[in-house]
């Protein structure tokens, strides 16, 4: 309710990758809330790591999530802008991962400078990426891909697995021995096989 | 003028404002995130764009004319000049505030106001250049002439 939730035909609930953008420039706001929505997201788009922070659920005062009734919003991603006054991004970012309820979160830095120190420090403080401004729509398409990507992650592996039974099985069947050398690759690099 | 003349005069004057620098690709990048969905989007990011350049150069002005002059400030604002005039791809307002930054860092009155009226003139002029642009589209669109593709 009020977070603009959207249903099918059927009446269920589709769920949209929801992102919540930080930026203290108002033009900036404005283009990055066009640009994930072009992108079919839910944007929720604020001023300030504080108001990000209190969206989150996250009382600055209190250091910790208060969960105002389960009134949060999932969010699937943040975008913050680094240089904002008061709370910087990289500020937002230290205290979204140093919290173990929103620590999950991909936070996406965003900057006019390429600042090498910067990039790294905000790396290493677990940013997911750090894109230079002005944002553009591939690179909002890749984030959200890579969303997917990540979250069919549990999904691909047991495809792989039930694959290489089926390889498995398969072998056993045959009469001759190393005609199906190309299909029993090593366990280990089922991985970096491509979803059937 | 009939719906082609204004679309060939639409496009030469597009073109014309990216090769002389006055707009980069990120103006294009604008243009196709407007849909029918945000048929407006372009000219109501724009017009942000404006007033809050307004703003910055009052501010500006008004700081450079103070006693003490607060650099830490000055850079604040250039710095959010910056950043929106490349978000809406005013390539030459976005040069213009880089220099203003360096005089800034090296507390160069003399050199920030010369930057200040650096600005001020690249604004007006890709203001002038905009406000024709949309009028163009205006006229082009009232005709029932379709657009040109971004």
């Amino acid at each position: 309710m009020g977070w603009g939730e959207r249903y099918d035909d059927a009446g269920e609930e589709v769920r949209e990758v929801h992102v919540l953008a930080v930026d203290d420039n108002f033009v900036d706001r404005k283009v990055i809330e066009r640009l994930l929505r072009s992108s079919a997201c839910k944007a929720t788009v604020v001023e300030s790591g504080r108001r990000a922070l209190q969206l989150l659920g996250m009382d600055e005062e209190m250091k910790g999530c208060c969960d105002l009734h389960g009134s949060q919003p999932k969010v699937d991603m943040v975008i913050t802008d680094y240089c904002m006054p008061g709370m910087t991004g990289y500020e937002l970012l230290k205290r979204i991962k140093e919290s173990s309820a929103l620590r999950e979160i991909p936070v996406v830095v965003t900057s006019s400078e390429g600042i090498v120190a910067r990039i790294n420090r905000c790396m290493d403080q677990g940013a997911e990426e750090f894109l230079l401004k002005p944002v553009k729509l591939s690179d909002v398409k890749r984030l959200k891909d890579n969303m997917k990507r990540r979250e069919a992650q549990p999904r691909k592996e047991s495809r792989a697995s039930a694959a290489r039974k089926r390889n498995l099985e398969d072998e056993d069947s045959f009469a001759g021995p190393s005609s199906s050398s190309s299909t029993t690759s090593s366990p280990v690099s089922h991985g970096d096989r491509p979803l059937i | 003028m009939d719906a082609l003349q204004l679309r060939k005069q639409l496009i030469e004057y597009t073109a014309e404002l990216f090769s002389e620098g006055f707009l980069d690709e990120q103006f294009t990048q604008l243009q196709q995130l407007q849909d029918e969905t945000n048929p407006n989007f372009v000219v109501e990011v724009v017009s942000l764009f404006f007033q809050d350049s307004e703003r910055l150069l009052n501010e500006l002005a008004k700081s450079l004319s103070q006693q003490e002059i607060d650099f830490k400030k000055i850079d604040a604002y250039v710095h959010q000049l910056k950043g929106s005039s490349s978000s809406v791809g005013a390539h030459r307002v976005q040069r213009s505030c880089i220099s203003f930054r360096d005089f800034c860092n090296a507390k160069n009155i003399e050199g920030c106001l010369e930057c200040l009226q650096k600005v001020k003139q690249e604004y007006s002029l890709i203001k002038d250049k905009l406000e024709t642009f949309f009028d163009l589209e205006q006229r082009l669109s009232a005709t029932g002439g379709s657009p040109p593709l971004p």
